[in-house]
């Protein structure tokens, strides 16, 4: 890996790169799915490649390739360096990255059990002991669970001298159980949805989630929920969020909108822009004052967690919104450059075949005071909300509207009625404007879904997230 | 391009090196540039050359997968030894038969020699004819251009075989002035076929036409939906219910429907992986050659798209819709088409006393998969329509609403389908005129 690294950086200096860097890859990806007392998916996935980015003429050209072959290195390398050239015949500026990075280290995951020593066998064992946990309540139709562990072993070296070498360790498990009757379809999903629950872990990661205690628990709401009333529709309400579904609130909401390309227009043609725009810094009131929020890439086991970002520059814990007030973007070299600041450490790619792009790191609303039980008992009447099941927001990331997998009415201090179809709706700074109290059980969610950027990349971000307490909600909108 | 003949040669030798009882052998290479630009200027532009081989092996019905983009002659043989060993190391999955048995089917080529050589100064001479075209109307554009080719070889030990080639070019356009934007794409199997003038000129007359949009109240409306918005509620309707492994578990819309009117009579969608108008294949990732799929015929729930698991299941044909193993998501349809009507948008327009104008749609997901209920935003283009005129922009604009039911409440149909969306699918349909669409939220922009 070092020498094709070495010999993509001499290339591209020859070829008059005014800066270059590569990354060289190599991932093992190991993957189960059991679904209803079968193992439906077993996979083992590995690859490798290498990719180069090089600025020349002012401009960004990259190149990748799977051939870890010095003939392929000298092919890429040369169509970066070309690719560039051509990015300069439709430029306004020249690209300018700032001091220069020069980082040299390296980091491994810390993990207690690793994931790849445990061996397939009892993977699926476990999942099968969870899949029989929730087919023994009647009424479940469908009982899925899934594991994933994913080493990367990532390379990262630059003209201007930086050398660094990190592996990334990620283990993840989730179960969903659905439930269907008479075109009703009502699934809920442990510890998360989106499949599963995932971190920068070891095996301890997944052990830690009791799995098959928790199966007949979701299995029996399930199934609850065929039978549940609608949530109500159109009603303005205070909306109690479990940790979960705030943490896709902050991803949505936050995190996307503090990416500081997305301010300055580079993925437009796409995913869109930001209502945070740059006269906004310091200088806008995001949330009420119980609202903190930090992106923090060092938060031991968050799914956004590392030692480097793909430009060499060290992980690091940003301020984003202090009591309220939004004082920090996310920002790579290039991004941070024009605001005169120096990039704190968010440019990651989706492997060695695309570029680093601004990523969540672990975006996370700081805990408050409160536990859940003391919450629920201080709201008078509201909608407790658990585990999203649908996400939708605008193009500026502001008019939002989520959907839970299951809710709970509140009243005078207490859970009543269960609700199936829960749905509600804001304006992103109103809604956290809105925030008037977070809990104190605070624990880091993986997003192992997140997509930008074209080519579409997907990246693995987490969020440090408590139960929270929201007014003045519209809630119940179902069309 | 790896050319036919190494890749049978690559799949001959991964089948002759395995001792599994059945074994399939899918591979897909690529090389495949993409110049993306913003603020009128190119940001990023990158290029990729990979292939991944995919081996499933099967012991009695014991299957397991590796996949791996190493060439070698050795790591493919560890390649296939991977696979058994997985296959071995798990119980048996009583509902899997076989591998599917070879068909004959017809050759494809649908790759072109100049979209197969196009250079990246050939991309940036393009996106700079929108950027051009954009700054000269003081306008900032930004969108993404993307070229490539494909080759797709699936092999099994019971004598299957498919390859094909494919070539495929993108260009969208997001045209922005200060208040107000436009949009435009166009997808083909050749580069020529882009026209980046008229993509231009297409965002750039929305963008212009969107500038000082106006409130307006969330409700109900009269609504023509353009292609870009019918083509992103079609991909969401083959999604979430027009899969045989939807109906097999329950979870489909098609549920109880089959031979039922779902629709207004005039909406017709199926699934044709031949038809030159999108992105053609001749086959799946089970090697099965591709069927015409009618899914709903005049309206009315016909049927859905199935691989050998779902197709064993209820004994009966894969349809050529298999994704590549392990596919625990079940078949899908990646080639959507929607029947054409007789109108013009200009008849539709004029058909109108009061409603809305709705470029495309952007964020999209689904509240209720039986009851088809999506939400998502406007975005690119959104105007008030009174009187059978467009009377200006409004802002953009949330909607929640049933795709089934808007396809019932088709007041007219687009005479001309387009290419509205690639994702590696296609997806062509035509506009519609629909008498009610639900928006049930506002924006300030």
């Amino acid at each position: 890996m070092r020498d094709l690294a070495s010999r993509c950086l001499d290339l591209a200096r020859a070829l008059g790169a005014g800066y270059a860097d590569v990354r060289v890859l190599r991932v093992r990806n190991e993957e189960v799915v059991v679904k209803n007392g079968k193992v439906e998916a077993m996979l083992v996935h590995e690859e490798e490649g290498f990719g180069v980015r090089a600025l020349a003429n002012g401009a960004w050209g990259f190149a990748g390739s799977h051939r870890l072959e010095p003939a392929e290195a000298d092919r890429m390398t040369d169509l970066a360096v070309r690719i560039a050239r051509a990015s300069a015949l439709v430029k306004r500026a020249d690209v300018n990255l700032g001091p220069p990075v020069v980082s040299t280290g390296s980091y491994s995951t810390p993990v207690k059990i690793d994931p790849f020593g445990v061996s397939m066998e009892d993977r699926v064992h476990l999942l099968l002991e969870a899949d029989a946990a929730m087919r023994q309540v009647q009424g479940i139709t469908l009982a899925e669970g899934s594991l994933q562990c994913i080493r990367t072993d990532k390379l990262f070296a630059s003209t201007e001298g930086s050398f660094v070498e990190q592996q990334l360790v990620e283990t993840g498990a989730g179960l969903e159980a659905t439930a269907v009757r008479d075109g009703e379809v009502q699934k809920r999903s442990y510890p998360n949805s989106f499949g599963r629950q995932q971190g920068t872990a070891g095996y301890e990661f997944v052990l830690d989630m009791k799995l098959v205690d928790n199966a007949p628990v979701i299995a029996e709401q399930a199934v609850q929920l065929l039978s549940a009333p609608q949530c109500p529709r159109d009603l303005v309400t205070t909306i109690i969020l479990d940790p979960t579904q705030v943490a896709l609130q902050v991803h949505e909401s936050c995190g996307h909108p503090i990416e500081l390309d997305r301010v300055m227009g580079t993925e437009a043609g796409y995913a869109g822009t930001s209502f945070l725009t740059l006269d906004k810094l310091r200088n806008f009131r995001y949330g009420s004052d119980v609202v903190n929020i930090a992106a923090d890439a060092t938060v031991p086991g968050g799914l956004g967690s590392f030692g480097y970002d793909d430009e060499g520059v060290p992980a690091q814990r940003v301020p984003i919104v202090q009591d309220g007030l939004f004082v920090n973007y996310l920002t790579s070299r290039e991004t941070a450059s024009v605001l005169g600041q120096r990039s704190n450490g968010t440019m990651r790619a989706d492997g060695w075949n695309r570029i680093p792009l601004i990523r969540m790191t672990n975006v996370n609303l700081e805990p408050g005071p409160w536990s859940l039980q003391e919450l629920i008992a201080d709201t008078d009447e509201g909608i407790f909300a658990q585990t999203n099941k649908s996400w939708s927001i605008d193009d500026r990331r502001l008019n939002f509207q989520f959907g839970t997998e299951i809710a709970w009415e509140i009243k005078g201090g207490k859970l009543g009625t269960m609700y199936k179809n829960a749905t509600y709706t804001g304006i992103t700074p109103q809604f956290w404007g809105g925030c008037d109290a977070v809990c104190r059980e605070w624990t880091v969610w993986g997003v192992p879904n997140c997509g930008k950027g074209e080519p579409m990349q997907v990246a693995h971000v987490g969020h440090g997230t408590a139960a929270a307490r929201f007014r003045n909600v519209r809630v119940g909108v179902m069309g | 391009m790896i050319g036919e003949q190494k890749v049978r040669e690559l799949t001959d030798d991964l089948r002759r090196y395995s001792t599994a009882d059945q074994t399939e052998v899918v591979l897909v290479a690529n090389e495949s540039g993409l110049t993306r630009y913003a603020n009128s200027a190119i940001h990023q532009n990158v290029l990729e050359s990979n292939a991944e081989v995919r081996v499933r092996a099967v012991l009695g019905k014991k299957i397991g997968v590796a996949t791996s983009n190493s060439l070698g002659p050795n790591a493919l043989r560890q390649l296939v030894d991977r696979a058994i060993a997985v296959a071995r190391r798990q119980p048996e999955n009583p509902d899997f038969v076989s591998l599917p048995s070879p068909k004959p089917n017809q050759r494809l080529n649908a790759c072109d020699d100049r979209t197969a050589g196009c250079t990246p100064e050939d991309r940036a001479r393009a996106v700079g004819t929108v950027c051009s075209l954009a700054l000269d109307r003081q306008l900032s554009a930004a969108g993404a251009l993307q070229t490539g080719t494909r080759e797709y070889a699936v092999a099994n030990s019971l004598g299957a075989f498919g390859y094909d080639t494919q070539s495929t070019a993108s260009l969208t356009a997001v045209v922005m002035s200060d208040t107000g934007s436009g949009y435009a794409e166009r997808n083909s199997v050749f580069f020529n076929a882009l026209e980046p003038e008229e993509v231009a000129r297409e965002a750039i007359d929305k963008a212009l036409r969107s500038r000082n949009p106006v409130d307006l109240p969330p409700g109900e409306y009269v609504t023509l939906l353009e292609e870009y918005a019918v083509a992103e509620m079609l991909l969401y309707l083959a999604y979430i219910g027009l899969g045989a492994l939807a109906v097999q578990e329950g979870r489909s819309f098609m549920n109880g429907k089959f031979g039922r009117q779902i629709a207004d009579p005039g909406i017709s969608i199926w699934d044709d992986g031949w038809d030159p108008r999108g992105f053609p294949r001749s086959f799946d990732f089970e090697g099965v050659p591709k069927q015409r799929v009618d899914m709903i015929s005049r309206g009315i729930a016909n049927a859905v798209v199935y691989d050998s698991y779902t197709a064993f299941r209820e004994g009966k044909e894969s349809t050529g819709h298999g994704l590549p193993a392990p596919n625990p998501y079940g078949p899908m349809s990646i080639n959507l088409f929607m029947g054409t009507g007789d109108a013009t948008k200009e008849q539709m327009l004029a058909s109108v006393d009061r409603g809305l104008w709705v470029t495309r749609f952007h964020y999209v997901n689904v509240v209720h998969p039986t009851q088809t209920i999506l939400t998502g935003m406007t975005r690119d283009g959104t105007f008030l329509i009174e009187k059978g005129e467009i009377v200006g922009p409004v802002k953009n604009l949330r909607f929640t609403q049933s795709v089934l039911e808007a396809l019932s409440a088709v007041r007219k149909i687009g005479k001309e389908a387009r290419f509205a969306h690639s994702d590696e699918s296609a997806t062509v349909v035509p506009a519609l005129l629909v008498d009610r669409f639900r928006f049930t939220g506002a924006t300030q922009f």
